[in-house]
């Protein structure tokens, strides 16, 4: 046909700053919304608070003190929080309301909308982090710096597994049943799923079973980190599993519609 | 007083109004849209039937039918959103599901149940998705041509339905796309934004983008549509110009309204009139006419009611309406 006017061709814009721009929109709706700020920061603040300034539970520390020992476990907590809890019920929702259909047809693609919400993901833990630890200083935590990469490949290998598990979820369950459940699984896994505490101080079969689940893995790998210089290879296996499982599960049953 | 002579959009004038060569529209004009056979089923039914539909750069193509009629589940596959069952779907000559990469940058979408996210405000999503394309429109200035800066601040949750259906219109043509697809684009819009809307409509069919819509709202159709296609049952069960669908058999009124008294025998009427008429009363009193309109059928029919003994409140001629016509091939039975 005749070209009519000076049109300007169009092009999608670079792939590393649709996805930069992605990941920030989908950072900045997490931390502007009140409920999501609920789970994903003051709930892991108070049970740090809670478990070192009070003896409301009795600890065995194993020697340590308690904001050193309970820290490392907050700090999964924090993980499970945004990657599972926040991620699930932000993606149920966009998924009802036809955003993940609508941004699958920009240049973005599903494979952008994925990346992006993965580092927003990323994005709100560093902010996570960064307040808790500043917390546990506070309360007179002292880590170790040279954990550091351990710690973060410990959550690195958690929020995969539970990012896969979120979108799972968020892709299989209507938007309600995604709200409901990503919050009572995250209550379940915090009291009885070895998060914040070691999985041997558990109840009965439970010290057997919370070390197979992925909570329990996490607070495993984070505690290792942090009190003894290295990730155990079981957790690193078990999160792997997890990963792969979830991942599978999650690529074969994610319905768009 | 005539029913309605208010004249169908011309293609042909449309087409010469933007392009160099004074030809008429359809033809020439390049297709970006190809449907071919289409076929999608859901759980075993088959809500699109072999569905054929053809749409062209520079002009506006609608898709008219019922609900159910399989138009969503259409367009949903020329967007990528969904894979077809049965035939062959192309966008700009390109497969739409594996060629999506080449298509998103081209291809402006604005869903039917708008896809915003609830949490952020109207222009920063806007802005979000501008971001995705090297050149995007000014942001503002489309802000601006739809009105949306009176909203600018308010998060897309607390939006009438009308604001949002603006914000979904501009996130679908921020990127400067050659192929819009528009599903049920004025729907909860006051008249005036509905201007605004089919303003910007014409305006990227004379910049040579191709527009595919689906509505429900006739007088859209009538006013912005090149070509109409009347889906039913999953599939295209008629097509053509505005004029070419109400006028049945070229240009000229195409039928005759009369209102006497109920209950007049139409054997008679018919056996009055050329062969190729139909009459029918619709409402009790209300008998609807259609065929090529002309002098001596006019005559005919006032000389038949002269042989009656009736005198008829009104006669009229006119055109049919598209909605007469859509109403006529899809049924009047609510579903």
């Amino acid at each position: 046909m005749s070209a009519p006017t000076a049109r300007v061709e169009p092009a999608a814009a670079p792939v590393a700053r649709r996805i930069a721009a992605q990941a920030s929109f989908e950072t900045r709706a997490i931390l502007r919304n009140g409920e999501q700020l609920l789970v994903t920061i003051v709930l892991p603040v108070l049970v740090l608070f809670a478990l070192v300034r009070t003896s409301f539970i009795d600890l065995d520390t194993h020697g340590f003190s308690r904001v050193d020992f309970v820290t490392p476990g907050v700090l999964a907590l924090a993980v499970m929080s945004t990657a599972f809890t926040s991620q699930a019920i932000a993606t149920a929702f966009d998924r009802r309301n036809g955003v993940l259909r609508l941004m699958a047809t920009t240049p973005l693609g599903r494979s952008g909308l994925l990346a992006g919400k993965v580092l927003g993901v990323l994005a709100v833990e560093v902010v996570q982090v960064v307040v808790i630890c500043g917390v546990a200083v506070a309360l007179g935590w002292r880590p170790e710096l040279g954990a550091l990469p351990a710690v973060v490949g410990a959550g690195l290998l958690g929020t995969a597994a539970f990012t896969a598990l979120a979108l799972l979820l968020a892709g299989t369950l209507r938007a309600e049943g995604v709200l409901a459940v990503a919050n009572l699984v995250l209550v379940l896994l915090t009291v009885g799923g070895g998060v914040l505490l070691p999985a041997q101080q558990l109840a009965g079969p439970l010290s057997h079973v919370a070390v197979l689940l992925p909570s329990g893995a996490l607070g495993e790998a984070m505690r290792g980190a942090l009190l003894y210089g290295a990730v155990p290879p079981f957790s690193v296996v078990v999160l792997l599993a997890w990963t792969a499982a979830l991942g599978a599960g999650a690529a074969r049953l994610f319905r768009w519609h | 007083m005539p029913l309605s002579d208010a004249p169908a959009i011309d293609p042909a004038q449309v087409a010469t109004a933007d392009a160099a060569t004074a030809s008429p529209a359809g033809a020439d004009h390049e297709v970006a849209v190809q449907v071919r056979g289409l076929v999608k089923r859901y759980d075993g039914r088959a809500v699109v039937d072999g569905l054929d539909l053809t749409a062209r750069q520079g002009a506006v193509t609608a898709v008219l039918g019922p609900n159910g009629a399989g138009k969503t589940t259409t367009i949903e596959c020329c967007e990528g959103l969904r894979s077809p069952d049965g035939g062959t779907v192309r966008v700009l000559g390109h497969d739409p599901v594996a060629d999506a990469r080449a298509l998103r940058p081209r291809v402006g979408v604005m869903l039917q149940d708008g896809g915003l996210p609830t949490g952020v405000r109207a222009l920063e999503l806007l802005r979000h998705v501008a971001a995705m394309y090297a050149a995007p429109r000014p942001v503002d200035e489309l802000a601006e041509r739809l009105g949306l800066h009176g909203f600018a601040r308010t998060t897309v949750r607390r939006l009438s339905g009308g604001q949002r259906q603006r914000v979904a219109l501009a996130a679908a043509v921020v990127g400067r796309p050659d192929v819009v697809f528009l599903d049920e684009p004025s729907a909860g819009m006051d008249p005036q934004s509905r201007r605004a809307v089919w303003d910007l409509v014409r305006e990227l069919r004379s910049d040579g983008v191709a527009i595919v819509l689906t509505t429900h709202l006739m007088d859209e159709a009538a006013d912005l549509a090149d070509h109409v296609h009347v889906v039913d049952h999953g599939r295209v069960i008629a097509s053509g110009s505005v004029r070419e669908l109400t006028s049945g058999s070229g240009a000229g009124p195409s039928s005759i309204r009369v209102e006497a008294s109920p209950g007049l025998d139409l054997t008679t009427l018919r056996s009055a009139l050329p062969g190729s008429w139909d009459a029918s009363e619709g409402e009790a009193g209300v008998y609807t006419l259609t065929g090529a309109v002309d002098p001596a059928v006019v005559a005919a029919v006032t000389g038949w009611l002269a042989g009656q003994g009736v005198l008829a409140r009104s006669v009229t001629t006119g055109s049919r309406t598209l909605e007469d016509v859509f109403l006529d091939l899809t049924g009047r039975h609510l579903r």
